[in-house]
């Protein structure tokens, strides 16, 4: 696999495109984060509770691999504003779950419908 | 073949629907018949309808949010008058089924069709001058989102002649709205038209967002930019933030509708509250997302009418910030009377109180501004100052009902009815109508009439008052909203000073209405040409090209050197030297009027269930999509020499003027 | 959804001689961004309804992990492939960059089939939409992600065609593309959330 055949002479957009080695190694780790987290889940070998908490951390951790190798996200100041409605669309993304899911269960309790 | 749509859909029995429909059909025929008779149809096609000068855009949008201006006005000054004869036994003119229709149309389309329209035209004329740029981003686009809006603004229209309207307010609460319970056509007519207005929407936040923050000229920092620059970018983040959740929202309830579904209904699970959550999380930004361009406007009214830079610009640029961030998280406080615990309540009632803070400071600004300021009483200064008294009275009631507790009390009732119209008459309204008299010379290149433009704004100013006062006192008396009769006759009096209100604005209607026409009238008078492009000694870029701009807006892109770089460059008599070039621009496409034709298509299709037309209407959207997509002949360069000739023609006026 | 593939390329406003970036790509990355919350809005309702069976199944009950690895590992692996067309794509390979995206083409293709078979299978066990609360959200969550992969399909299919027809990647093409990648490994980062959060969590 060629790093040279990649990216550089049509980099007209700030935008990286990635290698063939990052995207291998982007894959290889969405795999055994994938695999870990059926893995988690189907072999009952953590409490449920535990079992969450360990699925949604590999979730998370895989966003950010896709995001970095596949979306080729990166520190540049190129993409400043990138990073800054990524990160605010995803905090509008927890505002709106988190918040609705805490008013809806407030509600419930609070009118014993559940 | 026909779905539900059967000859008895259209409201023959309805006299007032018979008589509206040969108004609408008779006005249609004569402008028809004008185009006709003076052969301009093929200048309308291809310089204005098919056209992606944003200029235009915004001149079309702004022509859109008046005509729904006047059809929602229409139907305020039905219920006004329906409640002003419906008491004590008497059922006034129109029945329940017809006057629900009539408010739930009138919040519709004042929100979506006139003041989004009128906001967006004002976005699409202001924000690309005030930032140097030579269009939007995506001029394509801008044009698709014009005939989004347009064709849903039909949609709803339609929706008065074949069939009937949505019953459920302007939100479609469920489970009123669910098909249990509105087995009729009106709530679909109310999701295509919203949802597909939404798209264009949607598609108009991405543009202005990413033209503010890649096309700014030179030397333009985000601490440059105009106040109004900043809103327009403030109100674009909320679009984009806030719309998905309304599409997703109304998409659940047509899934409810369509497919027998049950996120909302009663059975089988489904959450009425989760509705209320979901919409709301889009409709309070909705409401900051009106109302914080209509800020920008009187922040560059004050300054250029005061002639002094604005007062506290950083502090204005942070509120306008914190704003865009709190309005995400105040949902609540549109139902604090669901049923959530104190918890819920208190944290939304406190969040609800923050958001005044910011807003005060923006008032504190405008004051300061005006402090020992050389100001000018223009009527859009008239606006402005009629604004701060207006909305400082609809911002304090409205902490008034972010206090859960008195909210208890105060829910539903006309004291709300009369709040909200309090900010949004008083600060959106009278805000685009201020710009609107502040750049209308920038884009024709004659003043308004100023006369007439005091007697609407005074006409507009006390109908207001006499109009929504009343509507607070019974509220407090526990008159609640969308009553369609009452029993009560202490509430009689309140109703008839609100019609004396209503009929007031009305005279502030058509005051408008003359304005516009005597200015056209007028438009060579010496006095009200705009031979310099800069008629109110204006701070900012668009004060500094031709009124109205050449297509391209700038020969020579800017440079920037600070806030109010074209003041201080004005007064230092400095200007750019640089060589003109040839200049890049788009090419004017049928495709958006396309897309816009065959979406009404599938929307009014779906609306009656007619499937193959709705698949065709698709099918028309997506080959006209993936068509646009294949051609390459979408720009074309403005060659030196036309440059040359605009710029020396320019030079000439501006040498004739200083000669008189 | 429709409206992706259309935006023009460097837009009037661009003085050539000023070398701005083009706001094509970025655009489009706000526009996902919208899409994003998109589907945040889609995952709460889920969440809000997750418990409402009303009688009917439980997430436990129906899904199968088995077809759900098999499809996450289909996707996981269309984002590799599709990632080897768009640098076959800037290196001038016509030939692999075609090749690269016929087969993202055909594993996405198998990956919706694979959903509407899970689909046809559900409804057809008496498990539809129409079943309770619960199912409303799974079906119109995970229709939403099935929906936005076809769209995607459509897209590769649009981007080969003027592949063929022109030279290899004139900056306009080439941006289109840029746009499509961000789009189809957008998809990706939403499946992982929809495994996760709503197949994985509802049979813990």
């Amino acid at each position: 696999m060629s790093h040279a055949s990649s990216s550089a002479g049509h980099d007209v957009h700030g935008e990286s495109h990635g290698s063939f080695g990052s995207y291998l190694v982007g894959f290889v780790i969405s795999v055994v984060l994938t695999a870990a987290a059926f893995a988690a889940v189907m072999m009952h070998a953590m409490s449920p509770g535990v079992t969450i908490g360990v699925i949604s951390a590999l979730a998370v951790v895989q966003i950010f691999v896709h995001v970095i190798y596949f979306l080729h996200m990166n520190g540049s100041s190129a993409q400043a504003w990138n990073r800054i409605c990524f990160f605010f669309a995803v905090g509008c993304c927890l505002i709106i779950v988190f918040g609705v899911l805490f008013v809806m269960h407030d509600t419930s309790m609070n009118m014993m419908s559940r | 073949m026909l779905g539900k749509l059967t000859f008895s859909a259209i409201p023959l029995d309805v006299p007032i629907l018979v008589g509206t429909f040969i108004g609408v059909a008779v006005v249609g025929a004569a402008v028809l018949g004008l185009v006709t008779y003076y052969g301009k149809w093929g200048y309308l096609w291809r310089e204005w309808l098919t056209s992606v000068d944003h200029k235009r855009l915004g001149v079309m949008y702004i022509i859109l949010a008046l005509v729904m201006l006047f059809r929602g006005f229409a139907d305020a000054v039905m219920m006004r008058t329906q409640l002003a004869l419906a008491y004590n036994g008497n059922p006034g003119y129109l029945p329940p089924h017809h006057y629900d229709q009539v408010f739930s149309a009138h919040g519709t389309i004042m929100i979506f069709f006139m003041a989004m329209a009128f906001m967006t035209g004002l976005f699409n004329i202001v924000v690309p001058l005030q930032i140097g740029a030579r269009d939007v981003a995506f001029p394509f686009l801008n044009s698709l989102s014009f005939w989004m809006t347009t064709i849903s603004a039909v949609l709803i229209n339609v929706s008065l002649f074949i069939g009937e309207f949505a019953q459920c307010g302007w939100l479609a609460y469920p489970p009123i709205s669910e098909l249990k319970f509105s087995p009729g056509v009106g709530i679909d007519y109310y999701i295509w038209a919203v949802q597909l207005s939404g798209v264009g929407t949607l598609l108009t936040g991405v543009n202005f967002f990413t033209t503010i923050i890649k096309m700014r000229a030179p030397g333009m920092d985000l601490m440059h930019m105009p106040i109004f620059t900043w809103t327009a970018l403030c109100a674009s983040v909320l679009i984009m933030a806030a719309f998905p959740v309304l599409t997703v929202t109304l998409g659940c309830l047509s899934m409810d509708r369509y497919f027998g579904m049950h996120f909302f209904t009663n059975e089988a699970g489904g959450s009425v509250m989760l509705y209320l959550n979901m919409i709301w999380c889009w409709g309070h930004p909705e409401v900051y997302i009106l109302v914080l361009p209509a800020f920008g406007v009187f922040s560059e009214v004050t300054s250029t009418f005061s002639g002094k830079p604005l007062f506290g610009y950083a502090t204005m640029v942070y509120a306008t910030l914190s704003i865009t961030v709190l309005s995400f998280i105040v949902w609540v406080h549109h139902f604090f009377t669901m049923g959530a615990g104190p918890n819920v309540n208190a944290f939304f009632g406190i969040m609800t109180m923050i958001i005044a803070v910011p807003t005060g400071v923006k008032i504190f600004n405008w004051l300061f501004t005006m402090y020992k300021g050389r100001i000018e009483f223009h009527s859009t200064m008239y606006w402005t100052i009629g604004f701060m008294i207006t909305f400082s009275i609809g911002g304090m009631t409205g902490v008034m009902m972010a206090m859960p507790a008195a909210d208890w009390v105060l829910h539903n009732s006309l004291f709300l009815i009369a709040h909200f119209h309090n900010v949004i008459i008083g600060g959106v309204y009278f805000g685009y109508v201020a710009g609107m008299n502040f750049w209308f010379p920038k884009v024709f290149g004659f003043k308004l009439n100023e006369a007439w433009g005091k007697r609407a704004f005074y006409c507009w100013f006390v109908g207001f008052y006499l109009a929504f006062v009343p509507l607070y006192i019974a509220g407090f008396e526990g008159m609640t909203r969308r009553l369609n009769h009452y029993d009560n006759p202490d509430w009689h009096v309140q109703m008839l000073i609100a019609e004396v209100g209503v009929l007031t604005i009305a005279c502030g209607v058509v005051c408008q209405l003359v304005q516009i026409y005597v200015s056209i009238r007028d438009r060579n008078l010496p006095q009200n040409i705009d031979y310099t492009g800069d008629p109110w000694n204006g701070r900012t870029l668009e004060w500094s090209i031709s009124s109205p701009p050449p297509a391209y807006n700038f020969a020579v892109l800017p440079d920037i050197h600070g806030i109010d770089s074209f003041h201080t460059e004005k007064e230092m008599g400095r200007g750019t030297h640089k060589p003109l070039t040839d200049i890049h621009m788009p090419r004017n496409t049928a495709a958006g009027f396309f897309v816009g034709a065959f979406s009404f298509v599938l929307g009014f299709a779906a609306v009656w269930h007619i499937w193959w037309m709705a698949a065709l209407g698709l099918i028309g959207v997506l080959l006209t999509v993936i068509l646009r997509s294949n051609d390459n002949d979408i720009d074309y360069y403005v060659p030196v020499s036309e440059v040359t000739r605009d710029v020396e023609a320019q030079s000439r006026k501006l040498m004739a003027q200083a000669a008189e | 959804m429709a409206h992706e593939a259309t935006m023009p390329p460097v837009a009037g406003g661009h003085d050539d001689h000023e070398h701005h970036e083009s706001p094509v790509v970025f655009g489009f990355w706000v526009y996902l961004m919208t899409d994003c919350i998109l589907f945040g809005t889609l995952f709460a309702a889920f969440a809000t309804l997750r418990h409402q069976y009303a009688g009917g199944p439980s997430g436990k009950e129906i899904f199968e992990l088995g077809g759900v690895a098999l499809e996450t590992a289909i996707l996981l692996l269309s984002s590799i492939t599709f990632g080897f067309g768009a640098l076959a794509a800037h290196a001038q390979k016509k030939g692999a960059f075609l090749g690269w995206l016929g087969i993202t083409f055909l594993l996405g293709l198998s990956f919706v089939g694979l959903e509407l078979r899970e689909f046809t299978h559900m409804i057809a066990e008496g498990n539809g939409p129409d079943r309770s609360a619960f199912l409303s959200a799974f079906f119109t969550l995970v229709a939403t992600h099935g929906l936005h992969v076809s769209t995607g399909l459509i897209w590769i299919l649009v981007v080969m065609v003027q592949s063929l027809g022109g030279g290899a990647g004139p900056p306009r093409v080439m941006s289109k593309l840029t746009c499509l990648s961000l789009f189809w490994h957008f998809l990706d980062i939403v499946w992982i959330c929809v495994f996760t959060f709503v197949y994985l969590l509802s049979v813990i």
